[in-house]
């Protein structure tokens, strides 16, 4: 591995506590990924990636700044990344999937607040992630009470900007985002110094719209009977596709997916005929939380598909290629990204269609509906979410859980009982 | 030689129960031990006790069950305590559709079975309110047993619980000590929050069907009445329903190697 020690430093991060982290994550790695059988030889790449996460990427990132670029750090798959690459400036997912940050987080924040939010503020506060030093700019949003929150406390620390989401999604909440995401882009243009054109714009959606694409072509295998790749390694996909660079990003996924489909076609599954095909529902899974993943699928499951933002939700729907004034551009965007269902909205009966959907169309045996804990609107989706299910006959299994290890065994006994009850 | 005994081990996080079943499904032996601190222990002192009734090693098929289960190296298969559970307690009471509730040592399970299948299950969250760890706590307290803790509960009345936290309830039950509240009453207090915290979660299941009560709690009547009462339906139970999850994973060994004679044709 390549020494990394001197950028670290460079970044003003906590040495010592960051060495700790840098201890358990390849034992993580090993234990889930490696241990699988049979695996894709395209996953190589994440491989890679996730066993330097804090070392090969940040490192590009700090070369791009060298050159006067602008890394804008995200929080949320309502940021459209289309805005920000067209003036140039490179997008990084910042949001935190480990307990390590959480006390840090809780150092400020409320205990009864989301592990994801309480990690995302820990990374920052206590300086042991490197994306969360390298951006140069942090873009929040108003999806959920504790991030609002939360971002007034990171704004204390670093340049944010808040985009406001919609609650509703009537003519005039697709208006409202439109206008929100024009007045992003003169942020963006201010702050990198580079000029927004419809030209500009249109790259930008089409790099975007590929990358959409790409993701999509992987998770179309996915939906086959001879199931070409586990669920874990999909999701460190995704997960690792909010930090890459997106041209990369589709290219490593189509070229998994030109595996995947040869895999079919021969017939070559990672997993036995009789295993029951889970699709996971609610909550999104940062980086490097594979908690849910590696219990189902050491438990007789195999994840099939994410109804998550990091999962469908983030490559579903494309953007129109075919405008070509900004104020097209800009509602073309708004439209795109509005049809993504997030629990913030009212009503959001959407995310129950999309989820009797993707059951159908990945052909799965039953649905895990999983959020993190203290997040109030996934939660209370749940009674419709899982009513919605049972009238359609698909069994389904509601739970809530956090970053910490502490529940595994419980979970362990209800995700078991769960798929012996699908047998 | 061939496999004679079918035995189902539940390490709960109380209580190891063991049934040992011969053929015809006969209940031959029920075994009860505390799990103590280790779950591997346990197990293999389960495995000399079967040794010296006789059970041996080559002439039995083990399936383990119960939060230990994994504990048990010379099981064939473990299954959770879910299935296990809803199994049992079906045998027991010679029913396929039932509604169960299982008040464990540290968890409350409701499972919904209908023609012998689990079709949905409850379980309580991390906390141990409305378990038998609870009310164990309680009882010391209150310096008597469980059994003695559900039968002064029957006279008393008046006053409540309010906290589902176990430690935050025995400091309330230590403040009503304090204020001279009767023990009965303060019994009463302890059953009727157990009762609050499981009938709470059973809104969420279905209950137009017959309803057990199964797990180390089962034979304490006063706190079935007060159940059946909040539930408003009759809650049976049986003297085995202890051994549910145990006799559930005995029938599943009986499967497994039933199965396994097919194969070998």
């Amino acid at each position: 591995m390549a020494d990394y020690r001197k950028m670290w430093e460079d970044l003003g991060m906590d040495m010592e506590n960051h060495d700790n982290l840098c201890q358990v994550l390849p034992t993580a790695v090993g234990d889930v990924f490696l241990s699988q059988e049979n695996r894709p030889n395209a996953m190589d790449f994440w491989d890679l990636v996730i066993s330097e996460v804090h070392g090969i990427r940040p490192a590009e990132l700090i070369e791009a700044q060298k050159e006067g670029r602008k890394v804008f750090g995200t929080f949320c798959v309502y940021v459209p990344d289309e805005v920000v690459i067209a003036a140039n400036g490179i997008v990084t997912g910042l949001c935190g999937g480990s307990q390590f940050w959480v006390p840090d987080g809780e150092k400020v924040l409320p205990k009864s607040t989301c592990p994801l939010v309480k990690a995302s503020v820990g990374a920052r506060l206590g300086r042991t992630c490197p994306f969360f030093r390298i951006a140069d700019m942090y873009v929040g949003e108003t999806t959920c009470d504790g991030k609002k929150k939360a971002y007034e406390i990171l704004g204390e620390d670093v340049p944010m900007y808040i985009m406001d989401v919609p609650q509703m999604k009537r003519e005039k909440d697709i208006l409202k985002w439109k206008d929100e995401i024009a007045e992003f882009a003169k942020k963006v243009e201010e702050f990198t110094g580079n000029a927004i054109t419809p030209e500009k714009l249109a790259e930008s959606i089409h790099i975007i719209n590929e990358k959409r694409k790409a993701l999509a072509r992987v998770y179309e295998c996915r939906k086959s009977k001879c199931l070409p790749i586990s669920g874990r390694d999909a999701l460190l996909m995704t997960q690792i596709s909010f930090f890459d660079d997106p041209v990369r990003c589709a290219q490593m996924c189509n070229r998994l997916a030109d595996e995947l489909e040869e895999r079919i076609k021969n017939g070559v599954s990672v997993v036995s005929a009789d295993t029951k095909r889970i699709l996971i529902t609610g909550t999104p899974l940062a980086v490097p939380n594979w908690k849910l993943h590696n219990i189902i699928e050491t438990s007789g499951g195999a994840v099939v598909c994410e109804e998550m933002c990091t999962g469908t939700r983030y490559f579903e729907n494309l953007v129109d290629e075919t405008k070509t004034t900004l104020d097209e551009q800009f509602m073309a965007l708004s439209e795109r990204y509005m049809k993504t269902n997030c629990a913030c909205f009212t009503p959001n009966t959407g995310r129950i269609d999309d989820i009797l959907r993707l059951a159908k169309e990945y052909q799965v045996d039953g649905v895990i509906d999983c959020s993190l804990k203290f997040c109030c609107l996934y939660d209370t989706e749940k009674y419709a979410v899982s009513r919605a299910l049972k009238d359609a006959g698909i069994p389904v299994l509601s739970l809530e859980t956090d970053y910490e290890d502490a529940d595994a065994g419980q979970l362990r006994t209800r995700i078991g009982a769960f798929i012996e009850m699908l047998s | 030689m061939g496999i004679e005994y079918y035995v189902g081990i539940d390490i709960g996080s109380t209580c190891a129960k063991t049934v040992v079943m011969g053929a015809e499904e006969k209940t031959l032996h029920r075994l009860l031990r505390p799990t103590g601190w280790s779950s591997v222990e346990t197990a293999s002192s389960i495995q000399e006790e079967l040794e010296s009734l006789g059970i041996s090693a080559d002439r039995s098929i083990v399936v383990s069950t119960g939060y230990g289960r994994a504990a048990v190296p010379f099981a064939a298969k473990n299954i959770t305590e879910i299935t296990c559970h809803a199994r049992g307690a079906c045998h027991i009471h010679g029913t396929e559709d039932l509604t169960v509730i299982d008040i464990g040592g540290q968890d409350t399970k409701l499972i919904a079975v209908e023609r012998g299948q689990v079709t949905d299950f409850l379980m309580n969250d991390k906390c141990s309110a409305g378990t038998g760890r609870f009310l164990e706590v309680m009882a010391n307290t209150l310096s008597v047993t469980p059994e003695q803790l559900c039968e002064l509960a029957r006279t008393g009345g008046g006053t409540s619980i309010s906290s589902m936290c176990t430690v935050f309830a025995e400091s309330e039950v230590i403040g009503l000590i304090g204020k001279g509240e009767k023990r009965e009453n303060i019994a009463f207090a302890v059953v009727d929050s157990i009762v609050k915290k499981v009938a709470s979660q059973a809104g969420r299941l279905k209950l137009d069907q017959k309803v057990c009560l199964t797990g180390g709690l089962c034979e304490f009547d006063y706190l079935r009445d007060r159940l059946s009462h909040s539930l408003r339906c009759e809650v049976s139970s049986s003297p085995e329903g202890r051994y549910a999850g145990a006799t559930g994973a005995a029938l599943y060994a009986r499967d497994l190697y039933m199965k396994q004679k097919r194969m070998n044709g």
